[in-house]
């Protein structure tokens, strides 16, 4: 090309950045109900709820996706902020948002009423709106029937054969935090070092891959949580993940207590927001049993609100117990747990 | 230098000089703009200094000096690959003829356009044990599990080294590509006339010559590999990128995280460095290189060597473009309605404009400052202008972290000064919209544009600017009327570079913008962090193809103008 025509491109394509930038004026307040949510989950996951709010209601959603920052982010924004809903999943989370100040406390009937006191915040800052259980993946083909407690992930005869993602995933970490609070700092290092020696790689992926793992042998077992099967099972988009859900089987690990570690997805009100109401009645809708019930059918979590029932593809899993260890608890220790994932090399794999 | 004052003719002075402008209107704006691009990181040094140090007893027993390690070795070994690929592949495609080598030329500039990210996500799936290469592997040998056979991890250092090389030696090859055909022409010339073989020419003449240039190519690609933080943690590669994270977002302390950020740009600091020091080199170098214009005839590859040399070439180029658009491209294929979704076309044109703007955004800022430093001519501004440059270092989260505190800052102060006097709320005016990508970009970017306008302006006569001045041209029209036009290849370079890594900038974008806001990049997150990066194929394959086309325009006008780019 000659660079007489690139230069008359380049002013072309100019002017229109220019326009651009112009046509970038933030959005003026809308005249219609809204509610805006910031969420650490991704919009997809929670677009069925939100799309029977907006029918049941007529209150628009706005759903703001980010993973890294959230919290800062409306710190920073400060009185200014958009923000009337904050989505979280992982309880760590949910006390990391009040600690920064980010929240208010809501006192709401409807919700303490269908909430129990176990699953949110004492002082009304979060509420746990759907709970997952941190289970195992067993191979079909290599693993029996018989049951696995957490603490055995570190007996030698699993050398090798174990998978997960990355120690540092909220996830893993909140599960690290529960062991914390069962057996104190000292034996769960022990106990993380051992799972650290039965690994059959560096800690990688997601959840889902180590389903794959294991139907192509890398390993027999692996850590995840009870909703990637589900949506392995029923993805018809990529069959390939049916099969690896097909080669393995849930086993729920339990602590000492008969329980499995569950971890909680939230929700908290907005310090500074702008529609209150409105945001006040997605809490209250999402905490309510049609809500739960659609988070269930569709996201295959399962509904805190006790009477409610799971989907059938998560009830085929088998009962789940759940760990009866406050949440508070579980969240306290994840500093102590992070560091410990650094101390112990658990993401340098097996060989180290 | 002496400084003329008062209405002296240039012409009557015995050493024609110009004027300094120290206290100038453009040499004002310099600085207000250096101040601008050095926010984040100012904001970010204030918020490591606040810290109490509480977050250091771990970090300094446990976690630096792993980390430290690992970067290091990572940066190492990515600078050697790059340099290695990239040098080779110029001098091959410059000094021989052999089958394909005009499709080559151009093709190996192709992986630019494959975010790291993505590259990394692709070459697991291509490589790891349940790829099919591995599976290939297993059904040729007869082996049933990973225990049965050894195959190198591409879960380790140098599998990272290995995926950031596949997408980053462009800017090795694009720089020494450049060298090889303008530098040292001469005196390969005068090597060659005394019967020197070419490989005696490369080895002897050609490589010391372009030595800067591909330190400075080399630096790119390191700064470019220290900011990533996407293929480190889907390899498991702990860097120091990897925790500043850990230590912000799992151990709750934004200011030990800001202290190893600040930590890591000494690190920076010392490449910037070493890159200054190598364009001073080059400009030594290039100041009689673009009379020759006779190229000498290119050796013509004989046998196996021919098909060998287009193999060589062929494989980086392969690995860095073909393995990512195979992978996305056999996910795309099963979701081609997605190609219509009206999501995934605002996404597209938002990446678009955001692209745009902060592509002109960074040229006029590099512009403003590149001018600056030459007209001040101060040893200070030059070091600030080279100082403003650091972002691009930064992790983009964490540099776009330093920008959303102060620009929210402004947004919140204007806001109850505009209440207070006109009772008119202006809201958050900047984070509030994506103005604050476009700035954040631009910012980040910036490096890339400085570099390749400073190195077009290296190439032209010093003295070029200077003689319209001495015509009674003030500083403005003499760029206007000479410099600029005169530069605009280099500027175009500086564009489509920064039009390309904003395509492809992720972490900052996801992190400032507005509500309904989608780039093509955080379309591609939004989906593929639930572990679905098949939803976010189509987008994935958009990415490159649209950073594509300016690459493909750019690999172009470098050949086509081989004298005056860059």
């Amino acid at each position: 090309m000659s660079f007489g025509n690139a230069r008359a491109a380049s002013s072309r394509l100019a002017l229109a950045a220019i326009a651009a930038g112009i046509a970038y004026v933030p959005f003026a307040a809308q005249a219609d109900e809204v509610v805006n949510i910031y969420s650490y989950r991704q919009p997809a996951l929670i677009q069925p709820a939100l799309d029977a709010f907006t029918a049941e209601t007529g209150i628009r959603t706005e759903i703001l996706f980010l993973d890294k920052g959230l919290e800062d982010r409306i710190a920073a924004e400060g009185t200014n902020s958009p923000a009337d809903v904050i989505l979280t999943v992982d309880i760590a989370r949910l006390t990391t948002v009040k600690e920064k100040g980010v929240t208010q406390a809501l006192e709401d009937e409807t919700v303490n009423a269908n909430l129990p006191a176990e699953y949110r915040d004492p002082e009304g800052h979060w509420f746990g709106i759907t709970k997952r259980a941190r289970v195992l993946y067993a191979s079909k083909e290599r693993v029996g029937d018989e049951p696995i407690t957490y603490a055995e992930l570190a007996d030698p005869k699993w050398k090798g054969k174990i998978c997960m993602r990355s120690g540092q995933h909220d996830y893993n970490l909140a599960l690290f935090s529960a062991a914390i609070s069962h057996w104190g700092a000292e034996k769960t290092e022990e106990w993380l070092t051992g799972l650290k020696n039965n690994l059959a790689r560096k800690p990688d992926g997601g959840d889902r891959p180590q389903a794959k793992a294991i139907m192509a042998g890398e390993c027999d077992i692996a850590l995840g949580n009870t909703y990637y099967v589900g949506l392995m099972q029923t993805n018809e988009k990529d069959p390939e993940e049916k099969e690896w859900a097909n080669a393995i089987k849930v086993v729920f690990p339990t602590f000492e207590n008969g329980g499995s570690h569950v971890n909680v997805s939230g929700v908290a009100l907005a310090k500074n927001a702008p529609n209150r109401d409105n945001a006040v009645k997605l809490i209250q809708f999402l905490s309510s049993p049609e809500a739960q019930q659609i988070q269930a059918e569709q996201s295959y979590e399962y509904p805190v609100q006790p009477g409610l029932e799971a989907s059938p593809v998560v009830q085929a899993f088998g009962e789940l117990n759940a760990d009866t260890l406050s949440l508070a608890e579980i969240a306290a220790n994840r500093k102590a747990a992070s560091e410990m994932v650094d101390r112990v090399g658990l993401d340098d794999g097996p060989s180290s | 230098m002496t400084t003329l004052d008062g209405p002296t003719r240039p012409q009557l002075a015995p050493a024609p000089r110009v004027r300094r402008e120290r206290h100038g209107v453009v040499f004002f704006i310099a600085l207000a703009v250096c101040a601008m691009v050095l926010l984040p990181v100012v904001t970010l040094a204030g918020i490591a200094l606040s810290g109490t140090g509480e977050a250091w007893p771990h970090l300094a027993s446990t976690v630096l000096p792993r980390a430290t390690l690992t970067t290091l070795h990572l940066l190492a070994l990515v600078a050697v690959l790059t340099a290695v690929t990239g040098v080779a592949c110029a001098w091959l495609v410059v000094a021989y003829e052999f089958p394909l080598r005009k499709t080559l030329a151009w093709a190996l500039v192709l992986p630019l356009a494959v975010p790291p990210y993505l590259a990394a996500y692709a070459f697991a799936e291509f490589f790891l044990f349940t790829g099919p290469v591995q599976t290939l592997w297993r059904s040729l040998f007869g082996f049933q599990s990973a225990r049965d056979y050894w195959f190198p991890d591409l879960r380790s250092t140098g599998g990272a080294a290995l995926v950031m090389s596949c997408v980053l030696y462009p800017y090795v090859y694009l720089t020494a590509r450049v060298v090889f055909i303008m530098q040292g022409r001469n005196i390969a010339d005068v090597a060659r006339t005394l019967g020197a073989k070419p490989s005696t020419v490369f080895r002897r003449i050609l490589l010391p010559v372009s030595r800067p240039a591909i330190v400075a190519g080399v630096a790119l690609v390191l700064m470019e590999t220290l900011n990533d933080f996407g293929a480190s943690e889907y390899l498991g590669v702990r860097t120091l990128t990897l925790s500043v994270f850990t230590t912000w977002l799992n151990r709750g302390s934004l200011e030990g995280a800001a202290q190893i950020a600040m930590l890591m740009l000494v690190l920076v600091f010392a490449l910037l460095m070493a890159e200054q020091w190598a364009r001073r080199r080059q400009r030594f170098h290039s100041a009689r290189a673009t009379h020759m214009k006779a190229r000498p005839p290119r050796v013509q590859l004989k046998g196996w060597k021919g098909p060998a040399a287009t193999l060589a070439v062929a494989t980086p180029m392969l690995l860095g473009f073909g393995i990512p658009i195979y992978v996305f491209g056999t996910y795309a294929l099963r979701r081609t309605h997605q190609f219509f979704d009206p999501a995934l076309a605002r996404a597209f044109v938002n990446s678009l404009t955001t692209a745009l703007a902060a592509a002109v955004l960074a040229v006029v800022i590099a512009l403003l400052l590149i001018n600056a430093a030459r007209v001040a001519r101060s040893r200070t501004v030059t070091l600030a202008t080279r100082f403003a440059m650091i972002g691009y270092a930064l992790p983009g989260t964490i540099m776009a972290l330093g920008l959303l505190f102060s620009l929210a800052r402004f947004d919140n102060w204007l806001d109850a000064q505009m209440r207070e006097w006109f009772d008119v709320s202006t809201g958050l005016l900047l984070t509030g919209s994506a103005t604050a990508i476009v700035l954040a970009c631009s910012i980040r970017f910036l490096a890339l544009a400085e570099g390749a306008i400073r190195s077009g302006l290296e190439k032209l006569p010093p003295n070029i600017d200077e003689a319209a001045r001495s015509l009674g041209r003030s500083s403005l029209q003499s760029a206007a009327s000479v410099t600029i036009p005169l530069l605009w290849p280099a500027i175009f370079t500086a564009g489509v570079l920064v039009f390309v890594d904003t395509i492809k900038e992720l972490s900052a974008t996801i992190l400032l913008r507005p509500f309904g806001f989608n780039t093509l990049a955080t379309f591609i997150y939004e989906n593929a962090s639930r572990g679905m990066a098949q939803d976010g194929a189509v987008a994935a394959l958009l990415v490159i193809v649209t950073a594509l086309v300016p690459v493909v325009l750019l690999s172009g006008a470098l050949m086509r103008d081989r004298d005056a780019m860059m």
